[in-house]
């Protein structure tokens, strides 16, 4: 373990540097992220992630947001385990109907000013399960949304990028009590 | 009647099936293959219904026979075969569910996946009003002197899939888990009855995002079996080369959980790393990180991309640099062992009667993989091995993970180093009718798919079973005895699915 820990010092991190053009926009992104959630939320912006009926894929994208590449702790956005630490509540899945009131009564416990985001196709409109029997098709039918990031799943740039949209239009309107 | 070869020659063989043979049976014969299963002579692979008829999928595995027995059940009635074989009780209460079709002397007669909200019952089956107030769901009672119940989920503290899980508890230790699943029912099945093949296999894809490689091909191996037709070898090739990195990514991700679990977050930051790696190799050949719908029944949609496989041998350099040591700081670091060495210990002889595959299943003895047995291509022109421990503990489910990420490592370099040329794909419109099964193997267990494609090119009936369905509750046996601080790092080390079992 010293030597592992040895060479994370003394190597560069793999968290994304500058040159090639992805990085680029990672770095871009780094700095807005940085300054708008500084204006409107201090340092922290807090996120619990709701899974209403996705595939998994989502969820497995957000988690990416965390790894050392995009090390999204970096700009103050964290992932929290209850609704009642949250500002942000990311759902995905076109929300079945059995999830419907776990995620009313999640909205619920998440104290204003929060904010709502559908994150993936089927929590757009339900996608490809908008016509099941089970599911209710898209979260905006179960709880107010402030922005959709559209993907399946979206990439974790993506993920980022529409994190940074959330962090403009919340300052230029108000936010949910 | 001992061998299942004999009675596949007592039923009535159904036309059409492939690869292997459908034979409609009456009660009786039912009934005795359950009490084969029971026994442990044969393995219970699948149980599912359609409007009047229920299925059961058998594999003998000495004889490597594999045979669906189909029983009319015009009453909608048929002998259960969870009264004498737990592992089907809870895919008799999703057939009941689904289907309104009972099981005579079933031993749980609560629903499953109904939690009394779809405003219908019985979707698939015959319909019918939902009774406007959903009863509460009753768990088993736990009674004894100084036991507390903790109701955790459907909503978890990680960035994870919904599911409820009921504790009993003794102080610290675990007397009794209960699951309760299908918060994330999305109907798949009834969306698949009807759809066109592509919409389908798209569907099918969907099922469980984190083994999207394994549900397509399996999808599409069963729609070619149906229609008897053969995929090219470059798309054979292709798609195992898919399913291996989908094994390496899935793979790392869950050390690096299973070791954040234990309070060890420096696996879970390098595993991260190697997780990405993957995602950006495969986006790289493939043009999708997870590789969404690039298997489709045919073929492939997409060809590897020029610059995918200098992508993919940076990527195997890599992880052979650094996974080593990973894998001696995971082995050398007492601290982290005294958390997962003779954790949530799963018995082999449970795994059995369970025919639990995946990690969960070699972990404790059982030698069972399908690309191994019963195999299907290119598998049998490779060189692999099947990792298989004893032990059955957390600790023994990461070390399967780690011998399997070395040996897809060299399934991999197999695959690059003899890979076909030719087209990817093959027409398979207007092909014809017919029924098909396929078994592959998922990074997390054997995936299960029974197709009915119609005439017209739409499917009739698709039946998907995820591996979790027999690992799920040998969770609840793993953790009990346990203490409930030691839950969250069994679950990781099973990692099942909720989305491919709630379907």
């Amino acid at each position: 373990m010293r030597r592992l820990l040895f060479q994370s010092l003394i190597r560069r991190p793999v968290t994304e540097p500058a040159p090639a053009a992805e990085d680029a926009a990672v770095a871009e992104l780094a700095r807005q992220v940085d300054r708008a959630a500084r204006r409107r939320l201090g340092r922290s912006l807090s996120i619990r992630e709701v899974d209403a009926g996705s595939c998994n894929g989502c969820e497995l994208e957000i988690h990416a947001l965390n790894n050392s590449f995009y090390d999204v702790e970096r700009f103050g956005i964290r992932f929290v385990a209850s609704p009642r630490h949250a500002d942000v509540l990311l759902v995905t899945g076109p929300v079945t109907k059995n999830m419907q009131e776990a995620l009313r009564r999640t909205y619920d416990a998440t104290p204003g000013p929060k904010w709502v985001v559908a994150v993936g196709d089927c929590a757009a409109d339900g996608g490809m399960f908008a016509r099941s029997y089970a599911c209710v098709g898209g979260v905006a039918a179960v709880v107010p949304v402030d922005l959709h990031i559209r993907g399946c799943p979206p990439r974790p740039m993506d993920l980022l990028r529409g994190l940074l949209a959330l962090l403009e239009s919340a300052a230029a309107g108000q936010p949910r009590a | 009647m001992t061998a299942l070869s004999d009675m596949i020659e007592a039923g009535r063989r159904i036309q059409a099936h492939r690869p292997w043979p459908r034979v409609a049976v009456d009660d009786e014969t039912w009934r005795l293959a359950a009490d084969r299963v029971a026994e442990g002579t044969w393995t219970l692979l699948g149980l599912w219904g359609e409007r009047s008829a229920v299925h059961m999928a058998l594999f003998d595995e000495r004889a490597t026979v594999v045979a669906v027995l189909s029983l009319e059940c015009p009453q909608g009635r048929f002998p259960s075969v969870g009264r004498v074989h737990p592992p089907a009780i809870r895919l008799e209460r999703a057939i009941r569910d689904l289907w309104g079709l009972d099981g005579e002397g079933a031993v749980d007669a609560r629903p499953w996946l109904d939690h009394g909200r779809w405003g219908l019952r019985h979707p698939l089956g015959t319909g019918g009003a939902a009774p406007p107030t959903p009863t509460p769901y009753s768990f088993l009672p736990t009674e004894g002197e100084g036991l507390h119940r903790i109701p955790v989920g459907p909503v978890h503290a990680g960035i994870i899939e919904p599911g409820h899980f009921r504790f009993t508890a003794n102080g610290e230790t675990v007397v009794r888990l209960e699951e309760r699943l299908g918060y994330v029912h999305k109907g798949i099945e009834q969306l698949m009855t009807g759809a066109p093949l592509a919409e389908a296999a798209r569907l099918a894809g969907h099922v469980s995002g984190d083994s999207t490689v394994a549900y397509a091909l399996a999808f599409a191996r069963a729609v070619e079996a149906a229609l008897d037709i053969e995929a090219l070898p470059r798309a054979v090739w292709l798609r195992a080369l898919m399913a291996e990195l989908e094994r390496l990514a899935n793979h790392f991700g869950d050390i690096g959980a299973i070791c954040n679990d234990a309070s060890f977050t420096l696996m879970h930051a390098h595993c991260g790393i190697l997780r990405e790696r993957v995602l950006r190799a495969a986006d790289a050949a493939f043009g999708h990180r997870l590789m969404m719908d690039r298997i489709v029944p045919g073929g492939l949609a997409v060809d590897l991309r020029a610059e995918g496989i200098a992508a993919i041998l940076a990527l195997v350099a890599e992880v052979r640099r650094l996974f080593p040591r990973l894998t001696e700081l995971y082995d050398n670091t007492a601290s982290l062992q005294d958390r997962t060495a003779g954790t949530g210990i799963v018995k082999p002889e449970l795994v059995r009667q369970f025919g639990c595959g995946g990690y969960v299943g070699r972990a404790a003895g059982r030698a069972f993989d399908a690309r191994r047995t019963p195999g299907y291509p290119p598998y049998p022109s490779l060189r692999f091995e099947v990792p298989v421990l004893a032990a059955g503990d957390v600790d023994a489910r990461v070390w399967i993970r780690i011998r399997e990420v070395e040996q897809s490592l060299l399934v991999i370099e197999q695959l690059l180093g003899q890979l076909p040329s030719g087209p990817v794909r093959v027409p398979v419109d207007a092909a014809g009718a017919g029924e098909g099964l396929a078994l592959v193997e998922g990074f997390r267990g054997d995936v299960f798919v029974w197709v009915r494609v119609a005439a017209d090119g739409t499917v009739a009936r698709c039946h998907l079973r995820d591996p979790s369905w027999f690992q799920w509750p040998l969770l609840e046996a793993a953790i009990e005895g346990n203490i409930v601080a030691d839950f969250p790092l069994c679950n990781k080390s099973f990692n099942c699915s909720y989305s491919g079992h709630d379907l």
